[in-house]
């Protein structure tokens, strides 16, 4: 298993959120710890078990391929933090 | 002490209903009552429902009296705040969805309000049914009602402190590694997680999607079959849900164990428990037996994994499921000077910080370099522990372990994040494999420095869709201890 440590600057760049040096601090040593416990998973033999990513048996689900109601775009747009027109505004993406 | 009408099991009110000896909304009344009596000093709800409890209320009474029988007529009903209810607020207990309207309603609520029941509130829960206190949620404190200094477990901590103080006699949880079983073993409750699959998940805001699913707080094995029987079955809004017939619970319900055998499992018998509780579940076992069972040792070698295995499969998928709160179609923005930047500014401010550490190790265990050492060795893990479940079904039909690692703890007792999550050691390895399994009253011991005795549960796990044979063989328990009637809730006291 690899090492008890995390990048946790790099991994929070991932994940999108904006960490204070304190929480980089604490959550690097939080989840050092919680690695450490993780790598007893090193002590099982599981070289030859296959991956389970899913208890139930179950098969591709599909539906018929016909329309039904979905949500109005309205009641999806009321509660956008931004909106302009039929769209959800951002912020820009694309420098000009 | 409390009105005679709230006291009632889900049960009883429905067939008190049903047969015009109240009415749904005399019971909505008097739970009204009681909510606002006790929620300055228990803090169940995030949002209590008083219009739409009365209109419910008043709809029921009409089916009634148009010569409908409602099998959960009048049932007042909590609804963990992780459950979409059209029109309602639903947050999840985060910041990130503090004002979020839910446009839509979950199918398992939906099933619940159809069978009759009236929604009372949304319930609390850490947020976004990470932690096992409750004390992870970013909008309120709920207490246990046994004991107000004392948390009342998580993650479905609020749906369970509503039942226990009758202010509802359903609380819908949700139970990705034990939120539904140990909140119930800490207030003196049937906590019931149905198999992976048996319950849509469908309006259901996602935690870990492998492993999630709904159930109910009751405060009777028979209220908890006849939510199960009215919540479970297929869903086409749901892809994971199961399309196999579910035959009734409720009919199902049993006087006895004779012909079953029940696993205690080996590797459980550490003492880590101490000797108080260790020999309340030895009386427990003792009790099955006498009830006709035959205890029969059984061995889960890998189930000590469960935790380690699960501390990377559900952050990895909660990492996955939470980059939806990304401030763009819903909830919380915090703008900054472009997109990345609001991004990130949005989702620190969001999220409290067990959310943030789940995020972050799923990350990791799913980034490059990692994926395989972490979290493609947690699945092989996982099919280890479904396996050792296998065979322990091949020799019992049940299997009975503690449903927690401790009673009802005081608050801000469990600070270290590890400490937390040992609460869920009995009820983790059941959920990796997708078992039905629940907690029922068995005891109460007094915690060290406590007060007064609090509740334990025992937990009984069963294989695949054997949902029948596990609620029938708790009723049986339950009916012939009583535990969960040796104590009336101490509402009375003033908070700590």
């Amino acid at each position: 298993m690899p090492a008890d440590s995390i990048d946790v600057r790099y991994v929070a760049q991932l994940a999108r959120i904006a960490l204070t040096d304190e929480e980089v601090e604490r959550f690097g040593a939080q989840l050092g710890n919680l690695l450490e416990h993780v790598n007893a998973l090193a002590e099982l033999d599981t070289d030859s078990v296959p991956a389970t990513a899913q208890v139930i048996e179950s098969h591709d689900a599909v539906r018929a391929d016909v329309e039904r109601p979905c949500l109005d775009r309205e009641v999806v747009l009321a509660q956008a933090p931004q909106r302009q027109g039929g769209f959800f505004r951002v912020p820009r993406i694309i420098a000009e | 002490m409390f009105d005679e009408r709230i006291e009632r099991s889900a049960a009883q009110i429905a067939a008190d209903v049903n047969a015009g000896r109240t009415s749904a909304c005399e019971v909505a009344e008097a739970t009204l009552a009681q909510v606002e009596a006790v929620e300055p000093r228990v803090g169940a709800y995030l949002t209590v429902l008083q219009a739409e409890a009365r209109a419910h209320a008043a709809r029921v009474d009409e089916r009634v009296r148009a010569g409908e029988r409602l099998p959960l007529a009048g049932v007042p009903l909590a609804v963990k705040d992780n459950m979409c209810l059209d029109g309602t607020r639903t947050t999840c207990g985060s910041k990130i969805l503090e004002g979020w309207i839910a446009p839509y309603t979950a199918t398992a609520v939906a099933r619940m309000l159809q069978a009759g029941a009236v929604p009372i509130g949304k319930a609390n829960c850490d947020e976004f049914a990470m932690g096992s206190s409750c004390e992870n949620s970013a909008l309120g404190v709920t207490r246990n009602p046994y004991d107000l200094t004392r948390v009342p477990g998580g993650s479905s901590g609020g749906s369970a402190a509503a039942v226990a103080a009758y202010e509802a006699a359903i609380g819908l949880g949700s139970d990705t590694g034990g939120s539904i079983r140990e909140p119930g073993a800490f207030c003196n409750l049937v906590g019931f997680k149905p198999t992976y699959g048996r319950v849509s998940r469908y309006g259901l805001i996602a935690f870990a999607s492998s492993l999630d699913q709904i159930g109910p707080l009751t405060r009777t094995v028979e209220d908890a079959a006849l939510a199960y029987d009215a919540m479970s079955g297929h869903d086409p809004m749901d892809a994971t849900s199961v399309d196999r017939p579910v035959e009734s619970a409720a009919g199902s319900l049993r006087a006895d164990l004779r012909g079953l055998r029940v696993g205690i499992v080996r590797e459980f018998q550490t003492g880590a428990l101490g000797a108080q509780a260790d020999a309340i579940y030895r009386d427990a076992y003792r009790d099955l037996e006498r009830l006709g069972a035959e205890l029969v040792e059984v061995s889960l070698p890998t189930a000590g994994y469960g935790l380690a295995t699960y501390y990377l499969i559900a952050p990895a998928e909660c990492s996955s499921n939470l980059s939806r709160f990304d401030g763009v179609r819903y909830g919380l923005r915090v703008e900054g000077k472009d997109v990345r930047e609001m991004y990130d500014r949005t989702r620190a401010a969001g999220f409290g910080p067990e959310v943030k550490r789940r995020i972050l190790i799923g990350a990791h265990a799913l980034s490059s370099g990692y994926y395989d050492a972490y979290y493609v060795r947690a699945q092989k893990a996982r099919t280890l522990i479904a396996r050792d479940f296998a065979t322990a079904f091949a020799s019992c039909d049940l299997i009975a372990c503690p449903a927690a690692s401790c009673p009802a703890f005081e608050f801000a007792a469990k600070s270290d994040p590890y400490s937390m999550y040992l609460m869920d050691f009995y009820t983790i390895p059941m959920s990796l494999a997708g078992l039905p399994a629940l907690s029922v009253p068995c005891g109460w011991t007094t915690p060290e420095g406590g007060r007064r005795p609090m509740p334990i549960g025992l937990q009984l796990c069963a294989p695949l869709f054997a949902e029948r044979l596990l609620l029938g063989a708790a009723h049986a328990y339950e009916q012939a201890t009583h535990h969960a009637q040796a104590h009336p809730p101490a509402l009375d006291e003033v908070p700590a």
